[in-house]
């Protein structure tokens, strides 16, 4: 195995005004890195400007989402030695405006986060002398695997539908609406639909199916998407059956 | 007014950080394999569209008595629509594939609290597409 490994790292100084270029980068190549070692490794001991973000680097955090050699990655899940002799290309996750170097502007799913309600919203709140909301294993089966998200934003790299209609809601954010509707202490549901069911929420996927193969966290964003259509028809349906059935 | 708008307006400030936005490509579809697919998939709808028109047009030569049925049949053999077929049924079997794969994503089948495993619900996609052809083909070569 080679001693070391190219990492051709995208650069971009907004103060400059060029468009992004590309930088490469001889690192060690160490059987117990992965890519975020190696751009710490840069940070540290050859070019201290060099910009990303990251935090935890164990998968739990979601800051250091990039793109490795095209795809959409955790740095801190992605070994440098799957992808020997090299070189590794890294940039900033596609489809986000870049600000510097790696960072990408994330406002724009931030907003779109608190846009469909990500909270338990109920009807009546119990006071809190009558205790917890209880929940069987069963009811928190349903909806568990939606609760996993990191918010990496990954799913949006990976989301053609994102990148050519930036006002698509996207996948992270109906999982995660998907996520209480289906948690039985929940009542928010048609509150949500009517967030979620407009031309930029679920009707704008096309079922790439993509989201779900890049999301570290198995959520599975593309299932979540198509069931919610699925009950969005029925809704739909059952209202234009019954227009004055109950609400 | 778009960021990129925005940006050449006001230009590099502390406060107004120039964002650098990449224009998707035309031809991003290209740019990946699973992207091609999935647009290979999603062209395959019109030739199930176009198998759809031609059994159409067969029920109105039936109906149209057995001069029409005849020149229906000569029309169904010119190499031009042989071929059309030919890429047709490909395309058609592509979409049954890639539907039936995704099936079990769209969904959720929960038995007794339990969700179903992804291959059942996918063979008895399959399972149903076969009894389904076995019946037409019954239906047809009878006699």
């Amino acid at each position: 195995m080679a001693e070391s490994i190219q990492l051709e790292v995208t650069r971009y100084s907004p103060e400059k005004g060029a468009a992004p270029s590309s930088q490469t980068f001889e690192v060690p190549l160490r059987r117990d890195w992965v890519v975020l070692d190696a751009l710490n490794h840069i940070k540290d001991q050859m070019d201290g400007t060099l910009t990303y973000r990251w935090s935890c680097r164990m998968g739990i955090c979601g800051s250091c989402g990039m793109m490795v050699n095209g795809e959409p990655k955790l740095t801190c899940a992605t070994f440098l030695h799957d992808y020997a002799p090299g070189p590794v290309r890294v940039e900033p996750l596609r489809y986000f405006p870049i600000v510097r170097d790696l960072v990408v502007e994330m406002s724009d799913f931030m907003r779109k986060l608190r846009k469909v309600k990500p909270w338990i919203i109920r009807e009546e709140e119990k006071p809190v002398s009558q205790g917890e909301y209880l929940q069987t294993p069963v009811e928190l089966d349903t909806y568990k695997q939606y609760s996993m998200c990191i918010n990496c934003m990954l799913c949006y790299a990976a989301c053609p539908v994102y990148g050519l209609d930036p006002l698509f809601i996207g996948p992270a954010a109906i999982a995660l609406a998907q996520r209480y509707n289906l948690d039985s202490r929940d009542a928010g549901s048609r509150e949500r639909l009517e967030i979620i069911s407009q031309h930029e929420g679920i009707w704008g996927c096309t079922f790439v199916g993509e989201c779900t193969k890049v999301c570290p966290k198995h959520v599975d964003p593309s299932g979540a998407i198509q069931q919610y259509k699925l009950t969005a028809a029925k809704d739909w349906f059952k209202s234009w059956l019954m227009p004055r059935g109950a609400k | 007014m778009t960021h990129g708008e925005h940006d050449a307006v006001q230009g590099y400030t502390t406060h107004h950080p120039r964002w650098f936005r990449k224009r998707v490509s035309t031809y991003w579809w290209l740019e990946q394999w699973a992207y091609l697919k999935f647009v290979l998939r999603e062209l395959s709808s019109i030739f199930v569209a176009g198998f759809i028109v031609i059994v159409l047009l067969w029920i109105r030569a039936v109906s149209g008595g057995p001069e029409a049925y005849e020149t229906f049949l000569n029309c169904m053999k010119s190499p031009l629509v042989v071929v059309l077929s030919v890429i047709g049924i490909v395309f058609v079997a592509l979409h049954s594939v890639t539907w039936f794969g995704l099936t079990p994503r769209a969904m959720a089948v929960r038995v007794a609290g339990k969700k179903l495993p992804e291959f059942l619900i996918i063979a008895v996609n399959y399972a149903a597409w076969i009894v389904a052809s076995g019946f037409i083909a019954w239906v047809v070569l009878r006699g």
